[in-house]
């Protein structure tokens, strides 16, 4: 009957209306990877404001507060037992993402057993080897609770482009599988090793480390990008602290928005025919002056042992691995 | 613009917020961009209505001035409401309550509405959520910088003294006891707050507990405050409010917080108690009282 007809057809267009309503419901919600958006930064007018220094007026201390109220993480500023108390009942899992691409394969031994002794004791830890070379990998022995997975990427000629490409891969590698592996992650430079504990102090929204070379200078000495036209420019009377490539973090959400923000920059330059001067670097301090990181780590987390160790940074956490970059980079 | 010679950072790294140690336009910047919506809960039960309107027009003046906020008026008597001059972006909604015969009753019972409205409205209408005492005003800025998942603040009466002298409860029958070497700060139950989930963990959290007492026919010593220290201990506030935000003005509580040194680290008096009767400022340093020693006076320390 006709009536009937009409009743099911309704119902039928009720479903298919609900059931879409739906599915763009849960599309808009978490869909990382098939729509992105060009874009463009414009710069940012932030009010003036004074720089933030480290080291305080006090010679022997560190500043632990930022002006926006992040802790800035040194020895002396936390109780690790107090806070391993906290976090060890979460439940959670740190993820790391390191990259041995070319000859730098042969700092995963050490990276990797320095983090075993060191980094987020007694927690669950999963490691992400981003490499061209799986088989160059090195077997080491994981404690309980922690994993390790070896990613393949391509290859490229020039160091420069491999590096530029990380906020690419890890973007990817989060909406791929990290963000439903992983609570947490840090994103470290591979030519580096632990030498002291590194926990869950270092846990926070957004996480970024201040670059060793610059902790005492000015905002106007930062080796910032200078050049206009780049989306990575920062103007003299910008900037906070000159955050170091080598170590940034936090939630993987805020993490995958964080890499996401920075290729999508990376991709402006390039279609301009601009690399940055300190490469990712240098996009990645860009975007923490408009995005400031929730939580700060002191140099202690981000060390060049080529430096010799002032008194007021007491105890170096992960540090470079001495090196002939130029050979490594040929 | 140095930073104070304060504590400004807990050992679980929670920020403690002083004048000092931030930039309010970094910190609006940020939480404007982000459009957030505040939530003010206030209980004006009884003859407390009569704090509305200095409470209201004061915290028009200072209260997380150029971003949104909801005031919600928990009252018996919705009619007798003044009816406040309030900025763009900032609305009032009243709300009836039951009212209880007994003042612990009235303080306590805050948490249990609070939790039930922050799952029935709050999650949907505010990102965060301020829960304040109503016989108090605002004196300076109060704003965003206090914002964070869970925020509680130092009772100005117990700030640098031992952990061994905070009026915890110490029954060990009461879910809200606290042992003798344990205890971070002394917080103060009219101002607290957070993230809407988080206060709701808390709120529903302190009033399951209060309820567990009053079936074990006990009474907390300070009410719903020794409940939500009890809370904090166990869920670190991720901010700590310096004195700054709960001064008291009362004339004993002046000579107290000079005897503690306090005036000279106070540099801004934001959010102060009107008249109460401090009966806290009795005990000396040296002697921890109890709970039923302390509670003497016809208008007690913490609260309606």
């Amino acid at each position: 009957m006709p009536r009937q007809r009409l009743a099911l057809a309704l119902g039928l267009c009720l479903l298919t209306g609900s059931s879409l309503w739906a599915l763009w419901v849960y599309v808009k919600t978490w869909l990382p990877v098939s729509y992105v958006p060009y874009y463009l930064p414009c710069p940012e007018i932030l009010p003036l404001y004074p720089q933030p220094k480290l080291l305080e007026q006090r010679p022997t201390g560190l500043l632990t507060l930022t002006p926006w109220l992040a802790p800035v993480v040194s020895e002396g500023t936390f109780d690790p037992e107090l806070l391993q108390h906290i976090y060890q009942p979460l439940n959670l899992t740190i993820g790391v993402t390191v990259f041995a691409v070319g000859k730098y394969t042969r700092f995963v031994q050490h990276f990797l057993r320095s983090a075993e002794e060191f980094f987020m004791r007694g927690l669950r830890v999963h490691y992400y080897i981003f490499t061209h070379d799986p088989a160059a990998i090195p077997r080491v022995p994981l404690g309980h609770g922690r994993l390790l997975s070896i990613i393949p990427i391509q290859a490229h000629s020039h160091w420069e482009e491999i590096s530029m490409r990380r906020m690419e891969t890890i973007s990817r590698h989060i909406a791929k599988r990290a963000h439903q592996e992983v609570d947490y992650l840090f994103c470290l430079d591979v030519d580096m090793v632990f030498r002291n504990p590194w926990g869950p102090e270092t846990l926070g929204d957004l996480v970024a480390a201040i670059h060793p070379g610059y902790f005492t200078a000015s905002r106007q000495q930062f080796p910032y990008e200078r050049r206009r036209v780049s989306t990575a420019f920062v103007a003299d009377s910008e900037g906070d602290f000159y955050y170091g490539g080598a170590v940034f973090g936090g939630r993987v959400a805020s993490v995958y928005e964080f890499t996401r923000g920075c290729h999508m920059a990376i991709l402006a330059d390039k279609a301009n025919g601009i690399m940055a001067t300190w490469q990712e670097e240098s996009h990645l301090n860009r975007r923490f002056i408009s995005h400031k990181p929730s939580k700060v780590l002191s140099p202690e987390y981000i060390w060049d042992d080529r430096k010799p160790q002032p008194p007021n940074l007491k105890l170096i956490r992960f540090s470079t691995v001495n090196k002939d970059t130029s050979w490594l980079r040929s | 613009d140095t930073q104070p010679d304060v504590p400004v950072l807990t050992p679980w790294l929670a920020p403690i917020v002083w004048e000092g140690t931030f930039n309010i336009d970094l910190l609006d910047e940020h939480f404007q961009s982000q459009n957030v919506t505040i939530g003010l809960t206030v209980f004006a039960v009884k003859r407390y209505i009569c704090y509305l309107t200095m409470f209201l027009q004061t915290a028009e003046i200072h209260f997380m001035v150029g971003h949104r906020v909801n005031y919600y008026v928990f009252t018996d008597q919705p009619d007798n409401v003044p009816r406040i001059l309030l900025q763009k972006g900032r609305q009032m909604v009243i709300l009836k309550v039951q009212s209880y015969a007994r003042w612990q009753d009235i303080s306590m019972r805050r948490m249990e509405t609070i939790s039930i409205f922050s799952q029935e409205r709050f999650h949907r209408e505010v990102n965060y959520l301020v829960c304040v005492d109503v016989d108090m005003k605002f004196r300076d800025h109060v704003g965003v910088e206090i914002l964070s998942s869970l925020f509680g603040t130092l009772h100005p009466g117990y700030y640098a003294i031992g952990k061994q002298f905070f009026p915890y409860e110490r029954n060990p029958q009461s879910q809200a006891s606290i042992l003798e070497n344990e205890g971070d700060f002394y917080y103060t139950a009219a101002f607290f707050g957070g993230s809407v989930p988080e206060v709701y963990r808390l709120t529903k959290a302190c009033h399951q507990a209060i309820m567990m007492d009053q079936a074990n026919h006990i009474e907390a010593v300070w009410h719903d405050e020794s409940h939500l220290n009890k809370y904090l201990l166990y869920h670190k506030p991720t901010k700590v409010l310096s004195p700054e935000y709960m001064c008291h003005t009362a004339e004993e509580c002046i000579w107290f917080q000079n005897k503690r040194g306090l005036s000279t680290i106070v540099k801004r008096v934001r959010f102060v108690t009107l008249q109460k009767n401090m009966s806290y400022i009795r005990t000396d340093e040296g002697s921890a009282q109890t709970g039923s020693e302390k509670g003497n006076g016809s208008q007690p320390y913490s609260s309606s």
